[in-house]
């Protein structure tokens, strides 16, 4: 049991490990493959200098493989367009990238599970079909979507700051700076959560109604225990594993949502940071970007199958 | 519900399927077309009494221009601009004023920066955003299917490895891939080329999730009484594959079908808005909401936010009929591929 846990592990850390070596050498090389004539701002003797500098002028394979020997030593070379190592870079966004996506993970998780509970345990109401309806509109409305029209009700009624990155005082105090980072995180996160919240309300809601019709829940039913408590403890039990089996893959959405966010809102992310590095064809920052953001899909994915591993204890390869 | 929300997703689908069909014949104005003293325009109200409570027959006051450096419009409520219907190869124009001052276009959705008429744009737009993410949810089809068939119908070691590969994909974040494969390519191609690159691109970010669903069907299938009959019969492999097995995964790719395009639209929504799908002046929904991002703009012109309008009815209509698909949700249909 215990060793099958183990492989278990195992295989998914390899698979981990696969997919970012793939993603970022993948997107080295398509980088590269980019004509690259079309780098912006510098005149084109500066330009070649620069690329024989930081090696865009070697053959494709030499480049690959200088690239890796240094990856194998944690260097991500540096960036041309910001003229500052790729690491640093990256450490900075990949933090605020992480702020927005796990306040956006946890809103969503916090507005989807307990009420597609209440609309998987009811039948019917004003409550259920009003739930229901709005995560049907919900889903429809992407994070695109989402964040400009929250963009402008903020332009239009200054309640939020309209984007932007917190700019907390050095002097603030712990509580001042969680408010103003609060204020500024809010508009973001919610833009990226509303849909994740509607598609984990509708799981939840098909899950619980499912668990709810388990031999076992009907048993506890009918020896008396009331309702309520053989909702929220016996059957949500049963209900989350196909919910906790797609946070993994939520993982990859809340990255492809906060590209978005993180422009319209002008959240200085990974997002926002990919898409200025390809429009300066800036290839290690390219590389090093998607190593970063398959990193946190990785890790997302890694974490999803611990939970179910939780959840339901005979582990096994999730289809 | 279910069946009020289909039918109410397929009346959704068949209005938006008529507009784009007949888009050029139902925008009043050529999408490029600019007025001047027009930009910035609010959404015009169509009128059917006067000032004086009198009734007419619906008109437009025209809009005049009252600070140009603000774009601030007010309605000029001496002059009357009847709507003409079915006139001059467009189902709604403006006449001539009644009181012979000049007309002034009706501009259903209001103006961009440049004047011209967001409703004509929208309209013409559903062209492209719509036609980019049909042909690329044909193309993830067909993908999905061939490899899908292939895998479910030979089985063993390459079903594995074709499997795994769809996993991959299918983890990937889709975004990212898609612009690092649109980034590859050259910035600047014609609207022909953008349209047919995009759809490529999208297709292959697109194919496990049919590929997928292909498979179990063909596996489940393979052994079943009626393929060792014709198996039995001497029917090649080919045959067997096409005629008896293939068609039992037709209601799956349907289903497939109203779960890619809605991630399709979006994704050609994003694509452009980022600058790395459509350019201006091409009207497609995703360049139209480039323009709406800034956020000064956007708080005194709500009304660019139109083709964010269209985009979710289109979704909506979507999402509504799939409704209709027996099994719950699994694990990867729950969310958009992209």
């Amino acid at each position: 049991m215990h060793s099958a846990f183990g492989r278990f592990i195992l295989r998914r850390a390899a698979f981990a490990v696969l997919l970012v070596f793939v993603v970022s050498s993948a997107s080295l090389v398509l980088a590269r493959l980019a004509p690259p004539d079309d780098a912006f701002g510098t005149d084109s003797a500066t330009l070649a200098a620069e690329r024989h500098r930081a090696g865009f002028d070697k053959p494709l394979p030499q480049q690959y493989a200088d690239w890796l020997s240094r990856i194998a030593r944690f260097d991500f070379g540096e960036s041309l367009r910001f003229r500052r190592p790729v690491a640093e870079l990256i450490r900075e966004r990949a933090a605020n990238t992480a702020l927005l996506g796990l306040s956006a993970l946890t809103l969503a998780t916090l507005a989807g599970i307990p009420l597609g509970v209440l609309t998987g345990s009811r039948r019917g109401g004003i409550l259920v079909s009003a739930a229901r309806g709005a995560s049907l509109a919900l889903l429809s409305v992407p994070p695109l979507v989402t964040s400009l029209v929250l963009l402008l009700v903020a332009a239009r009624t200054g309640w939020f700051p309209a984007g932007g990155l917190p700019n907390v005082p050095s002097d603030a105090g712990w509580l001042a700076s969680a408010v103003i980072t609060a204020r500024y995180l809010f508009l973001p996160a919610l833009a990226l959560s509303l849909p994740i919240a509607a598609s984990l309300e509708r799981l939840q809601s098909r899950s619980l109604s499912e668990a709810l019709a388990e031999p076992c829940v009907v048993a506890a039913l009918a020896r008396g225990i009331p309702r309520q408590r053989v909702v929220w403890r016996h059957a949500l039990r049963l209900s989350l594993k196909p919910v906790l089996a797609i946070y993994g893959i939520t993982i990859g959405s809340v990255l492809s949502g906060s590209f978005v966010v993180e422009i319209v809102m002008s959240w200085q992310g990974l997002g926002d940071l990919m898409y200025q590095a390809l429009q300066a064809r800036d290839l290690y920052l390219v590389a090093g970007c998607a190593a970063a953001g398959s990193c946190g899909l990785a890790l997302g994915i890694l974490l999803s199958d611990l939970a179910l591993a939780a959840v339901d204890p005979r582990v096994e390869e999730p289809a | 519900m279910t069946s009020r929300g289909v039918r109410a997703g397929m009346v959704l689908l068949a209005v938006i399927a008529v507009v784009t069909a007949a888009a050029s014949a139902i925008a009043p104005h050529d999408p490029g077309r600019q007025f001047p003293d027009l930009s910035y325009a609010p959404p015009m109200r169509p009128h059917v009494f006067d000032d004086q409570g009198r009734l007419h027959r619906p008109f437009i006051y025209p809009l005049r221009l009252a600070d140009r450096l603000e774009h601030r419009f007010v309605e000029d409520r001496s002059v009357r601009v009847p709507l003409v219907w079915l006139a001059s190869g467009s189902p709604v124009t403006t006449g001539a004023s009644i009181q012979s001052m000049p007309s002034s276009p009706w501009l259903i959705l209001g103006a961009d920066a440049l004047g011209r008429d967001i409703f004509a744009r929208v309209v013409l737009g559903a062209r492209l955003s719509l036609g980019v993410s049909i042909v690329a949810t044909a193309g993830a089809l067909l993908l999905g299917a061939i490899i899908g068939a292939f895998a479910g119908f030979h089985g063993g070691r390459l079903d594995d490895a074709l499997m795994r590969v769809a996993d991959f994909v299918l983890v990937l974040p889709a975004i990212y891939i898609v612009i690092v494969l649109r980034a590859a390519m050259p910035l600047v191609l014609t609207t022909a080329q953008v349209f047919w690159t995009m759809a490529g691109i999208l297709s292959l970010a697109g194919w496990p999730y049919p590929a997928r669903g292909v498979r179990a069907v063909l596996a489940a299938e393979r052994g079943k009484e009626y393929a060792e009959a014709a198996r039995a019969l001497g029917a090649s492999p080919l045959r067997i594959l096409l005629r008896h097995l293939l068609p039992a995964a037709r209601g799956y790719l349907v289903v497939q079908a109203t779960l890619l395009l809605p991630a399709f639209i979006l994704a050609e929504a994003t694509l452009s808005f980022v600058g790395f799908g459509f350019a201006e002046p091409t009207p497609s929904w995703g360049v139209m909401l480039h323009e709406a991002a800034q956020a000064g703009v956007l708080a005194e012109a709500p009304w660019l936010l139109a083709p964010a309008g269209a985009i979710v009815i289109s979704v909506l209509g979507l999402y509504l009929v799939s409704a209709t698909k027996p099994s719950g949700l699994t694990r990867h249909e729950a969310l958009n591929p992209l």
